[in-house]
């Protein structure tokens, strides 16, 4: 056998993914889909909190979701309820979404026209954060229950975010939450990050998340004006 | 196309893949991509050499032990990954520089303590070169 040589080659392991993404990406924007995708540990209330969206939205809004599970599709039967189009991805046992699951959820589906479209990933704080799924807007949960250095634990999810979002902040006094330890470990890892705290329970705080969807809907695509009224 | 052989693949290693789906597929990729390259060339790869970014979201050591599983049965088994990681550098507007992060707790410039959220390395995740033989 010949001796071994060097063969030197440049090639990006995730380029089938990023290259799907990007195609994602000017898609929407050229359909003027603004995309926000959600992250967090399972349990933090993603789904609660993206049926609240959901149903806030859409009094003025065309919206649609996109939601990752498992094996299981209670997630698009809870969001069902919002009344928005919902479309469920069983990921089997793959533990994020890639962007050709959300290339082939959106085959065939009828929408309509859409001014956003919110995807769920799969609730973990690991592994969804190599995938670009063409979203615009990549939003991390944390729950109040959740210890305030979760941040530190999974400081490469938090710095791939754009926002912060703190749920179940109406149990925080319960559970004696550490609120400027929890903002202060996001901003070790993130420096910048626009923080939330929401009860999507109680309705606390969605009010100025919304708002602030709706101007960097509004940055983002030429539409002449975009309002969510809560 | 990539989905029915990626299934089996999966399921073959359903043990592996219930702990370490994420690296498992990424390890999957590499070989994948290592034989095509190998397959164009005629030429059989016995290492792959990878940059492995801190901040790409891929774990190094669960890495490894999926690479022999996505090997294994293919033209590739045996081979090694030989992975050089890449620390993460972020760009201090203080500074004017890049520099390297002392802790991925703190994203701030080592030097002046400025925060930066300007990530300049640090998310690599690619194939560089094959070691092969004709």
């Amino acid at each position: 056998m010949s001796t071994p040589r060097l063969l030197e080659v440049r090639k990006n392991v995730l380029k089938q993914n990023d290259v799907v993404a990007r195609a994602l990406r000017d898609r929407f924007h050229s359909e003027g889909i603004f995309v926000v995708s959600l992250v967090s540990s399972p349990g933090a209330g993603k789904t609660m909190f993206l049926e609240k969206m959901l149903t806030t939205t859409r009094r003025h809004n065309r919206v649609a979701a996109l939601v990752g599970d498992l094996a299981t599709d209670n997630d698009a039967q809870r969001l069902a309820r919002s009344r928005a189009p919902v479309r469920q991805i069983t990921t089997g046992s793959l533990c994020h979404l890639e962007a050709a699951m959300v290339r082939a959820a959106m085959e065939g589906w009828d929408t309509g026209p859409l001014d956003f479209l919110f995807i769920e990933n799969v609730g973990n704080l690991v592994c969804p954060s190599s995938y670009d799924l063409g979203e615009d807007m990549r939003l991390v949960l944390m729950s109040v229950t959740e210890g305030e250095d979760k941040p530190l634990k999974y400081p490469t999810i938090f710095n791939s975010a754009d926002v912060a979002i703190l749920t179940k902040i109406d149990l925080a006094a319960a559970v004696e939450f550490d609120e400027r330890t929890a903002i202060a470990n996001i901003q070790a890892v993130r420096p910048g990050m626009r923080i939330f705290k929401v009860s999507a329970k109680s309705g606390e705080g969605m009010e100025e998340y919304l708002q602030y969807l709706s101007e960097r809907r509004a940055e983002s695509t030429s539409a002449a004006h975009v309002e969510i009224k809560p | 196309m990539a989905v029915s052989a990626w299934g089996r693949r999966l399921s073959r290693h359903s043990r592996g893949a219930e702990t370490n789906v994420h690296e498992l597929s990424i390890a999957m990729s590499i070989v994948d991509m290592a034989q095509e390259e190998a397959f164009q060339r005629n030429v059989k790869v016995t290492a792959v050499h990878l940059r492995l970014g801190l901040l790409s979201g891929v774990v190094k050591d669960s890495l490894l032990s999926c690479y022999d599983m996505a090997c294994a049965g293919t033209p590739l088994e045996g081979s090694e990954l030989l992975i050089e990681e890449v620390p993460v550098e972020i760009f201090c507007s203080e500074c004017q520089g890049s520099r390297p992060l002392s802790s991925m707790q703190w994203f701030a410039c080592p030097q002046c303590g400025r925060p930066s959220a300007e990530v300049v390395r640090g998310k690599e995740l690619e194939v560089t070169a094959l070691e092969v033989r004709e």
